[in-house]
């Protein structure tokens, strides 16, 4: 029945082995360390440090949308600076740093076969400007005048103006001045990953029989490293206009009576810079999240991806797409009408390949055997909610729908549907698949389910009534809504509530940070391979794995990643450095 | 480096040619650039994401120049220089770019020497194009002394759009940092050559590995791009 293929059948090395650096000492093993585990886990503790800030703040503008008037050290001018650094932080510091420094760092190297990065040393740096990013962030909270309150598009002019908190003060010079590190730290990691996908697979490792989680973080570094430059540009034009007085963004105003020195300069020309880099930022964050959570529900669900190819290619797809949607963000800026239809169709275009990733993830979970692991919970749970985020999408996408939605609750509820809860609840969902490669042991179970059920339900308690009062047209970025008619009696009682629910949900999330550092040493020893799974990282001679990851011979692959329950196989999945044929495998040919 | 790159590895089946050759390249295993060591294919990947830095500024630099409202200043009046009581229009650029575009010309040959493995001329020529490089910084600089004397400053200049100081002191200065940047990585390469580090396989000071004559090679692309990027600025700031 097994008819070994013959080794010789893999294509023979055409690269040496890696040159590793051995660490000598403590710092070199822990601190800086070249190892891309080791800086996996420092950029992943990083981001969940600054992740937390964000949701402190998060905690604290609900305490003053929930109960206005009640907290009298929450201004108006706080109110900014909380929704700006939360916005940030959110969305660049720990959603693009966890899912390409973190769960790149990490997978990447154990999923294509390769001992490490090809460029080490480039890693180390990049984590390291990356700290120095947050730390310039972190600094902006005790700078005179605080952090900017320019909200998270820092739209001029108003970002560097006088009445905006920060804005000629220092806070919108930090924020700048820890973008432009970030980019540059990025950068370096990002030049990593993309190599070491596309030049520094193992043997047998074609790219059509990559993980897709691979697949995601690969097209989403890619993307990042095309759309992270208008940012960059963006942050040193804005930081000359304000440092250096220049007009690249400002317009001639008056301010107080006053005419400013600035002149000529086009707000507009920022929005579409940012934007450039904005949209496709949200493909960035969502491709890895869709690449995970399809290795998620086919190992979980104990059967093939359905449509592997497919998969891949609308990854591709959409990443392409992305590029040439930004202006959809833009229709109440005073764009050309014509502007508004290109930008409305490619943005409708763009839910063809979404459905398809959809729909395929759903036959995927068809007929099979569904553990309802916590990982499986979670990305079930991102199925719903993407669609859920997605479908507001249509709305918001749409000129003459998006004209009288634009700036209102709902499109915050929008948003944090579909790339805060989506992408969040995969990296949760990860965190749980993968927590037992990095340190051993799984993580405690009854805390699982509770921190899941917490945070789906509650996830939707906040932002389904938030969809809600954003339809009866109560705008965003207002620190306080009171004597104002557009805000029924019943709409200050929903706020309330979502407050409520925003506390509820936090609360859940320290208890699965305990989870986190509890089960480093009282979770139950997990073994090699406790989710039977078939990638490379599970097939590692040590538990977590040792420098260079793959012991004294490097695997070589002989199938794809999805062979679960293949008929005939002795057992339901058949690892991927694993001889042999058996029974009919769905591998596309 | 660890990585042999441009040994074949005993394969000799023939690649087929066009598309079909570059799908072939792509569905194979371990490698998607075949016989591009992993050094280079950073340095292109860099170098592409690099080009959308410049394209956005440049793209802000024209969108500034065709919104603009007030004139903008004549490139042929503001560039001129006055040599011999006369003034002749674009004649510091004219040398500028010729050297520049020099620069590449012995960047090149350097790359040939170093794959001849002739430590002596490749560290030489390359010396030079650091030379050539540091030549067109010291004369940019001076074109900045002399704009500057006359008025000329990021909020404003005496001729027109506040615009032209901004985008030109922020556009050839990135630029020249770019150029800069490239002096100090020539000379940091050119002593490794000279010391004849690639020949020996002398572990790098900060990365522990071995580097290669590649590098010369690598060092180029990013050299040519910076050459290319200029012939842009050129163009779009001095020849529009």
């Amino acid at each position: 029945m097994v008819d070994v293929t013959p080794a010789d059948a893999v294509p023979p090395a055409e690269v040496a082995e890696m040159e590793l650096y051995h660490p000598h000492s403590w710092w070199t093993k822990y601190v800086f360390s070249q190892d891309a585990k080791v800086i996996a886990i420092q950029y992943s503790a990083t981001a969940t440090a600054i992740g937390l800030v964000a949701l402190v703040l998060s905690w604290l503008m609900r305490l003053q949308l929930g109960f206005p008037g009640t907290f009298d050290f929450i201004t108006p001018e706080a109110y900014y600076q909380f929704i700006t650094m939360h916005g940030m932080i959110m969305v660049i510091y720990l959603l693009t740093a966890l899912f390409l420094g973190g769960f790149g760092n990490y997978l990447i190297p154990l999923m294509v076969g390769a001992r490490d990065m090809v460029f080490p040393y480039v890693n180390m740096l990049s984590y390291w400007i990356y700290l120095l990013a947050v730390l310039v962030l972190v600094s902006s909270f005790f700078a005179p005048g605080g952090p900017t309150g320019a909200g998270w598009t820092l739209y001029p002019p108003q970002a560097i103006m006088t009445g905006t908190p920060g804005g000629q003060e220092w806070g919108i010079i930090l924020m700048l001045v820890s973008l432009i590190l970030f980019i540059i730290g990025f950068t370096m990691g990002g030049l990593n990953y993309v190599v070491t996908v596309l030049q520094g697979r193992t043997r047998g490792m074609t790219m059509m029989r990559l993980p897709l989680t691979v697949w995601g973080i690969f097209t989403a570094t890619v993307m990042a490293l095309l759309a992270f430059p208008a940012l960059f540009v963006a942050c040193v034009m804005m930081l000359l206009d304000r440092v250096l007085g220049t007009s690249f963004f400002m317009p001639a105003v008056v301010e107080m009576g006053e005419q400013l020195q600035h002149n000529g300069g086009s707000p507009i020309l920022f929005q579409h810079l940012f934007w450039f880099f904005g949209h496709p930022e949200v493909y960035i964050v969502a491709l890895p999240a869709f690449g995970i959570v399809s290795d998620l529900i086919s190992t979980h669900a104990r059967k093939n991806i359905f449509g592997y190819r497919m998969m891949v290619w609308a990854i591709v797809g959409i990443g392409a797409l992305s590029f040439v949607v930004w202006a959809h963000h833009m229709y109440v800026s005073g764009m050309h009408p014509y502007f508004g239809f290109f930008f409305a169709t490619t943005t409708l275009i763009i839910a063809i390949p979404t459905a398809i990733k959809v729909y395929n993830w759903v036959l995927t979970l068809w007929r099979g055997d569904i553990h309802l692991t916590i990982p499986m919970l979670f990305a079930m749970a991102f199925i719903v909610t993407f669609v859920n985020g997605g479908l507001t999408g249509l709305f918001l996408g749409n000129v003459v729908v998006d004209v009288p939605l634009s700036d209102t609750m709902f499109v915050v509820a929008h948003f944090h549907m579909v790339m805060g809860v989506a992408p969040i609840v995969v990296i949760f969902g990860a965190i749980y698949h993968w927590y037992p490669k990095v340190t051993g042991r799984m993580l405690n179970e009854t805390l699982g389910r509770f921190h899941f059920w917490v945070t789906f339900l509650g996830a939707y308690l906040i932002f389904f009534p938030m969809h809600y009062i954003g339809l009866m047209g109560v705008p965003r970025r207002y620190a306080e809504m009171t004597d104002v008619t557009v805000m029924t009696e019943s709409a200050h009682h929903l706020n309330s509530f979502i407050s409520i629910m925003a506390f509820i949900v936090g609360f859940a999330q320290i208890v699965f940070l305990f989870n986190l550092i509890w089960s480093i040493r009282h979770g139950r020893e997990a073994g090699g391979n406790p989710w039977r799974a078939t990638t490379l990282e599970w097939q590692t001679p040590q538990t977590p794995p040792a420098h260079g990851n793959f012991g004294k011979e490097l695997p070589i692959v002989y199938r794809w990643a999805y062979d679960y329950s293949v008929p005939g196989a002795k057992e339901d999945f058949i690892p991927q450095n694993m001889p042999g044929t058996f029974g009919p495998s769905r591998e596309p040919a | 480096m660890a990585e042999t790159t441009l040994t074949h590895t005993g394969q000799t089946e023939s690649r087929p040619a066009g598309w079909q050759g570059i799908a072939a390249d792509w569905s194979s295993d371990q490698r998607a650039f075949k016989n591009v060591s992993w050094g280079k294919a950073m340095m292109w990947i860099f170098l592409l994401s690099d080009t959308f830095i410049f394209g956005c500024f440049l793209l802000s630099y024209m969108t500034a120049r065709v919104s603009t409202r007030v004139p903008w200043p004549n490139p042929s009046e503001v560039f001129a220089l006055r040599i011999g009581g006369s003034d002749i229009p674009l004649i510091l650029i004219a040398i500028m770019t010729f050297v520049l575009i020099s620069s590449s010309g012995t960047m090149a040959m350097a790359v040939n020497f170093g794959y001849r493995r002739d430590r002596r001329k490749t560290a030489i020529l390359m010396l030079l194009t650091a030379a050539l490089g540091a030549t067109f910084v010291g004369m940019q600089a001076f074109e900045w002394t002399k704009l500057i004397t006359e008025g000329v400053r990021p909020w404003g200049n005496p001729w027109g759009a506040a615009q032209f100081g901004s985008t030109f002191f922020m556009i050839t200065g990135f630029h020249g940092t770019h150029v800069t940047i490239g002096v100090i990585f020539l000379i940091i390469v050119a002593r490794k050559v000279w010391r004849g580090d690639y020949d020996v396989g002398r572990p790098g000071f900060f990365t522990s590995r071995r580097g290669r004559y590649e590098n010369v090679e690598i060092m180029g692309l990013y050299w040519h791009f910076v050459d290319l990027v200029w012939v842009f600025i050129f163009a779009f700031f001095y020849l529009w």
